[in-house]
């Protein structure tokens, strides 16, 4: 099983990517679960067709400790596990301390056995590594493979540099690699050149651009990933080849974050390119 | 063995005590601890400077609490009729209750809520969705069980950590019940270097949410609230005796065997007798400027500070009859106090002390062994700040760092309509002129001898050092430091929770002092802490290959 987390800056599209790219997987016949890692527990809407369900958190403060592991996980597109693991409402309590809960109560529930037959654990997380219990995932061998949503936007990019300092820190005592960016494209000039160059100097590589395309919004809207709404669209294969492109992945590594006076010059860099 | 007493008045140089102390640390931490260990010069308010009030080295075993302990524990645990309510995982509020032997009478209401102890219990439910409506249901259900007059919410360090805002739930259900006055304690135990925050938290929520509230005047001629004084063992009760006796009216203790209407109506006592100047004196200072009540630093810990405490009281008030009153009180007392302590010298004259405690019982304590005959050769604080080792004329000088400014300051303004002046410019005047001192405290460092040692914030490693080069005849400090201590030989006192005893204040407590210290110093007991075959194997033997 490959355990993979999806980090990136708020608001990017890491649960729009993530779903999609396991609709994807899907296809290529994998088995899947998703793990959210939001408070908004809305991370496995597309799969599951706007069905909300009860999180991990709610379950747990109802019932007790008297958990089943089908208390808590659905079954969505092509037979995906979703899991919300849900939290508190903004402002108060601790939602880190919430996904370190849910995640150490989904592998005390087995799901992450053997005989569950996953071939990938994804973990969608909220936000930037903000504290101990968003980098949950990326702790103790939880998640093993890193993607970063990330586009041209300098405050998207500032919050893939930081995830990856995260990354270099737990990578330091564990397994945890970089497998690479997503650039979720906001049509930025020269946004996929400069993505490229920033990889680079984190020591990855881009592993798909996803370009900027209204049949996302419109496969939202119908509670779908694309490639259920409608297979033939452009966009589905697009995410049918980040799909292929993460499940042949194997370049894994510790990155190489940059100061930000060298990010701020990347940017410099190929901004003023279409100035001049 | 028995010439172990006579043969130990072995002379050290407190600069070589000093130096071994150090040897052991980093140099980096050497440096540090080099500016908390002073040798005593025993000037008058002209003592070296003393590094205090700052951060612990990681890695050290200090003696300090945190500032849970100092808010909930120490000032307001005392109170009898409020209900304590702790917002926080158990074991804060267990580890809390009832530890510190602070005695209470439950008085003619018999409203006494002292032996319980009173939780939010949290649980990591709480931690992830927030425990504001966990302590709603706390404080109502502590509401409709006691009907208390208020109730006191405190956080420990979890509360801070998630953000329970814990003062807006207080001010509401404070309106919901209409005759409770709840109010809460950011007290989380991680703030500040040592209990020393705690104090001052405890005493700006106290000013600002009780005091003041009840502006009955109570009969009594002399009028006077004592601060700093926590009934450990009972000493509250025989202070309060010696008062009733000469005549002084207590309106309000902080915080020894107290009720919350006595800190409500303090504020129409006449003086403010200060006895720990640490844990106390911002309320002392709050209600001078707010009220106009000015105060005065006593210690009842001794028969002769008892005795130079009430004659100062007295002066205060300058009423021939109370003068006079106080001194029959005096000699009525000194006979048995005298008696008792010609009766111990004997045995205790010439015998050592160390005392490392709190932030004003290292110094007050130090006039008990006096009477005994006994010096203290090394003593320090825990948790004190500069003033109390070197005297208050050194508090414009002391830099604020960090953790201090992270501790809010209350302001405070003199109050429209009830700052009354309790003497006159010209009255205080006279009394300065004639020696008497307001707000004057001396600190510890001045009634130590020269070439003592000064040491503050000590920790385990350079206690037991200590005591391997010193051999003091008595160690005082808390429980952390109890078994250590006596592991190495030497009898101790816990001067925190007194052990089992107490009362130590005034003069009957006197008396109980030297009948104790007498008891540990000439026990036999601690000359069998090694086994006899230990001092002197009978049996000698070698192994066949040798």
């Amino acid at each position: 099983m490959r355990k993979i987390a999806i980090y990136g800056k708020g608001g990017i599209g890491k649960s729009t990517t993530t779903q999609n790219t396991v609709a994807g997987l899907v296809e290529l016949g994998r088995k899947i679960m998703v793990v959210g890692c939001d408070p908004k527990a809305d991370s496995t809407r597309l799969l599951l067709g706007g069905l909300a369900q009860k999180s991990v958190l709610d379950t747990l403060r109802e019932e007790g400790e008297d958990v089943e592991l089908d208390d808590i996980r659905k079954l969505g597109y092509g037979g995906t596990w979703c899991v919300e693991s849900g939290g508190p409402e903004p402002g108060v309590g601790c939602a880190g301390r919430g996904i370190i809960t849910s995640i150490n109560m989904l592998e005390s529930l087995g799901a992450y056995e053997e005989s569950e037959e996953l071939d990938y654990a994804f973990y969608d997380v909220l936000g930037d590594v903000v504290c101990g219990g968003f980098a949950m995932p990326i702790r103790d061998g939880k998640a093993e493979e890193i993607y970063i949503v990330v586009s041209g936007e300098m405050m998207a990019m500032y919050a893939a540099n930081n995830i990856s300092k995260g990354i270099v820190k737990f990578a330091a005592s564990g397994s945890v690699r970089l497998g690479g960016l997503i650039c979720n494209s906001r049509a930025v000039d020269n946004e996929a050149e400069m993505i490229e160059k920033f990889a680079a100097k984190l020591g990855t590589k881009m592993i798909h651009f996803v370009p900027r395309e209204n049949d996302v919004q419109r496969a939202e809207i119908n509670r779908k990933t694309v490639i259920e709404w409608d297979p033939e669209v452009s966009q589905a294969q697009v995410y049918r080849d980040l799909a292929r492109a993460i499940d042949e992945n194997e370049d894994f590594v510790i990155p190489t974050p940059m100061e930000i006076e060298v990010l701020e010059e990347l940017l410099m860099e190929y901004g003023l390119m279409q100035a001049a | 063995m028995a010439t172990a007493t006579n043969t130990k008045m072995v002379q050290w140089d407190p600069a070589d005590v000093k130096a071994e102390l150090l040897k052991k640390y980093p140099p980096k931490v050497a440096r540090k601890r080099a500016k908390q260990i002073m040798i005593n010069e025993a000037l008058e308010n002209n003592t070296p400077e003393i590094t205090a009030n700052v951060r612990t080295t990681p890695g050290i075993i200090t003696m300090r609490g945190c500032t849970y302990a100092g808010c909930k524990g120490v000032i307001m645990g005392p109170t009898r009729d409020i209900v304590n309510l702790v917002h926080g995982p158990i074991g804060c509020s267990f580890y809390a209750w009832l530890t510190r032997r602070n005695q209470t009478d439950p008085g003619p209401d018999g409203e006494n809520f002292i032996n319980y102890c009173f939780s939010t219990d949290m649980q990591e439910q709480d931690i992830i969705f927030g425990g504001e409506k966990k302590l709603e249901a706390a404080i109502q259900e502590a509401y409709d069980l006691f009907h208390p007059k208020s109730i006191a919410v405190f956080a420990t360090c979890p509360v801070g950590l998630i953000g329970d805002d814990i003062h807006n739930v207080a001010r509401q259900m404070k309106e919901k019940f209409g005759d409770c006055n709840v109010y809460a304690f950011s007290c989380e135990g991680y703030k500040g270097v040592s209990q020393s925050a705690g104090h001052h938290i405890a005493n700006n929520q106290v000013f600002r949410h009780i005091v003041g509230e009840n502006d009955e005047v109570k009969p009594g001629k002399f009028k006077i609230n004592l601060l700093g004084e926590y009934n450990i063992g009972g000493d509250g009760f025989e202070i309060d005796r010696i008062f009733d006796k000469c005549g002084i009216t207590c309106i309000s203790t902080f915080s020894g065997n107290s009720t919350y209407d006595q800190f409500a109506s303090s504020h129409t006592a006449d003086l403010n007798a200060v006895m720990c100047h640490r844990s106390i004196n911002y309320v002392a200072d709050m209600l001078e400027t707010k009220y106009g009540i000015p105060w005065i630093k006593v210690n009842f810990i001794g028969a002769e500070s008892t005795a130079k405490s009430l004659r100062k009281i007295a002066e205060y008030f300058g009423d021939k009859k109370l003068i006079a009153k106080v001194e029959e009180v005096i000699s009525e007392e000194m006979p048995d106090v005298m008696a008792a302590q010609t009766d111990v010298l004997t045995r205790t004259k010439g015998k050592t002390a160390m005392l490392f405690v709190g932030a004003s019982r290292a110094h007050h304590y130090q006039g008990l062994f006096n009477e005994m005959g006994m010096k203290t050769i090394s003593a320090g604080y825990e948790f004190a700040h500069r003033d109390d080792y070197e005297g208050r004329q050194v508090i414009p000088n002391i830099k604020l760092d960090a953790d201090s400014r992270n501790i809010e300051e209350l302001v405070v303004e003199a109050d429209d309509s009830r700052f009354r002046p309790r003497k006159s410019a010209k009255e205080i005047k006279a009394l300065e002129d004639a020696g008497y001192k307001f707000k004057h405290y001396d600190g510890l460092a001045s009634d130590m001898d020269k070439g003592t040692l000064i040491i503050d914030d000590l920790n385990q490693y350079e206690a037991e050092k200590l005591v391997e080069i010193m051999k003091p005849d008595i160690f005082c400090a808390g429980i952390k430091e109890k078994y250590s201590i006596q592991k190495t030989g030497v009898p101790m006192k816990q001067l925190h929770s007194y052990d089992s005893g107490g009362p130590y204040a005034g003069f009957k407590g006197a008396i109980n002092f030297y009948q104790e210290i007498d008891r540990l110093v000439g026990s036999k007991v601690w000359s069998y802490m090694k086994a006899p075959w230990q001092e002197d194997p009978q049996l000698s033997a070698t192994y066949g290959w040798e």
